[in-house]
């Protein structure tokens, strides 16, 4: 009992440990965002490998989720005889809950866990002492751009998803409800204002600045040689993916408190 | 603080712990300006541990660093850090090339982040540099594309991008063939002597420490055991000094007899 009691306080002190250590990373790398010089042209190529490539994967996730939606949707609504409201049902959706998450965690599996593998690798081959000594500060010459290039990745990625998944949603609404595509997309329209898209968006660019800075803290932590480095990688992406799940609850409920028409 | 003056590069009883270990047990060493001090030692004897206390990657215990008047021990703000090692080159053990970027894109890297010179000349800039270290024409390539003799080139290439007048070498010429092992410890050489550079320079190639020396300082487990110029060490009668030089097949007592 005693030592399971310990065992708990253990855990707890190496979480606060944990959370005290990552924060501290956070404001670090955030903090240097404005010291010049401002790396754009660093930031603008992890805009790419994190954003574009990740297209294809997003955009079939998105779609996929989307077709899956609608049927389900149309099912549910059949029953009420409210099959109508399936463009309504799937957007709404899409929009304020599984474009952005969807977006963050597939975000975190594939580009986080290449951050943290990548800057894991360059730690142990002295590449970031390398960076040092040349006089670059490594955290904000790595980490501080891919850290923004995440945040500003992320709800381009979730607006691809959106678009995809009601685009998918419209799919199966015309194919299996008989809905015309253009009732569909006035349908959509007429439920979906501007200001539902952008608390996703907003959650999406949180979302970013979790995965970027995960992966990175990861990345810059790896201890241990090649096998540290594989180790780092599978935690950034666990961690990443609990953290966006548990933002998104706070997230959704302090949204839902600011913009009342969402709830 | 006076001695300082007259000396590029001051460590004063450096102590060192890594993972319980004693690494460095009070070292001392000066190098005047315009000087190659050739540190010689076994591997393990806590070499690169000495250099990268002197460029700040390491922190020892306690003890002092004073690198060209600055007290590299008592600093605190990253802007004199940075002070440091736009004026210091370090050559790692490894190379430390960037393995995402070609040779080229890696040489030019420091000039393009700290110079404002456009692509262009920071690419000719490359080419000169990539020619003094014998790699001319090499520069498409990635690191992984070479030998580790040839990337250990490349990146000295990179240390002297940006014109050091201190240079800190971690074995040089490990993993060099004898000719280009020569032809690198000319290039040090002339940097000392028509650059007016001062260096440090870690190996275990007693050839190496032999050309190029002014002074050679002999690291054994964590100490200093002896300093002197490379004629002293010739006559050097210190068993572990001697053995270093000879190897230890010849018995101490047969050379001097
Ligand atoms: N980062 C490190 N962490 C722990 N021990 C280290 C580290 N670097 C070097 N050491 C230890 O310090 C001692 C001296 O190492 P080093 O200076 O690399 O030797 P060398 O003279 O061959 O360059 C060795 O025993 C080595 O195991
Ligand atoms: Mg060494």
């Amino acid at each position: 009992m005693i030592n399971s009691l310990r065992q708990l306080g253990r855990f707890f002190i190496r979480c606060a440990r944990y959370f005290g250590e990552f924060i501290l990373f956070a404001v670090k790398a955030m903090g240097m965002l404005f010291d010049r010089p401002p790396f754009i042209r660093e930031t603008i190529v992890q805009m790419y490998h994190i954003g574009v490539r990740s297209v294809p994967l997003i955009g079939l996730a998105g779609l996929s989720i989307g077709i899956v939606l609608g049927m389900q949707t149309i099912d549910i609504l059949g029953k009420f005889g409210a099959t109508q409201y399936v463009a309504a049902v799937v957007g709404l959706s899409m929009v304020e809950e599984l474009g952005p998450v969807i977006t963050a965690l597939l975000v975190a599996g594939r580009a986080g866990s290449g951050i943290s593998a990548e800057l894991g690798s360059m730690l142990v081959t002295r590449q970031i002492d390398a960076l040092k000594v040349l006089a670059i500060n490594p955290v904000k010459y790595l980490a501080t751009t891919r850290i923004v290039a995440c945040i500003l990745v992320l709800p381009l990625l979730t607006a691809l998803a959106d678009f995809l998944g009601i685009l998918g949603g419209m799919f199966i609404g015309v194919t299996q409800a008989g809905i015309h595509y253009q009732a569909y997309i006035y349908k959509t329209l007429d439920f979906i204002y501007i200001t539902d898209f952008l608390p996703g968006l907003i959650k999406a660019s949180v979302f970013g600045l979790i995965i970027g800075t995960v992966a990175c803290h990861e990345g810059f932590k790896v201890q241990g040689g090649t096998e540290g480095v594989g180790r780092s990688t599978t935690s950034a992406v666990v961690l990443s993916s609990l953290m966006i799940l548990i933002s998104d609850v706070y997230m959704t409920k302090i949204l839902v408190t600011l913009w009342p028409e969402v709830g | 603080m006076e001695k300082s003056r007259e000396y590029v590069i001051v460590a004063e009883d450096l102590w060192m712990t890594l993972e319980g270990k004693q690494v460095l047990k009070g070292v001392d060493l000066r190098v005047e300006s315009g000087e190659a001090l050739v540190i010689l030692g076994r591997s393990g004897a806590g070499k690169s541990v000495l250099l990268q206390c002197i460029i700040g990657l390491m922190t020892p215990d306690s003890g002092r660093i004073i690198v060209d008047g600055m007290e590299v021990t008592a600093f605190t703000t990253e802007k004199e850090w940075k002070k440091l090692w736009m004026k210091v080159g370090f050559l790692f053990q490894g190379g430390a090339l960037f393995d995402s970027m070609t040779l080229s894109e890696n040489i030019a890297f420091p000039i393009l982040k700290h110079t404002g010179i456009t692509e262009k000349r920071a690419l000719d800039c490359t080419e000169e540099l990539l020619s003094l270290v014998g790699l001319e024409g090499e520069g498409k390539k990635l690191p992984s594309e070479l030998s580790g003799g040839m990337q250990k080139r490349a990146s000295l290439a990179r240390t002297l991008a940006l014109g050091p007048s201190i240079v800190l070498y971690d074995e040089p010429t490990s993993g060099l063939d004898p000719v280009t092992s020569d032809s690198i410890s000319r290039l040090i050489k002339d940097l000392n002597r028509q650059g007016g550079n001062t260096s440090i320079i870690v190996t275990h190639d007693i050839r190496l420490a032999f050309q190029i020396a002014d002074h050679i300082a002999m690291l054994e487990d964590g100490k200093v055991i002896m300093a002197g110029t490379p004629e002293e060490f010739r006559r050097s009668e210190m068993e572990h000094v001697s053995r270093f030089i000879y190897g230890s097949e010849q018995p101490v007592a047969g050379r001097e007899g």
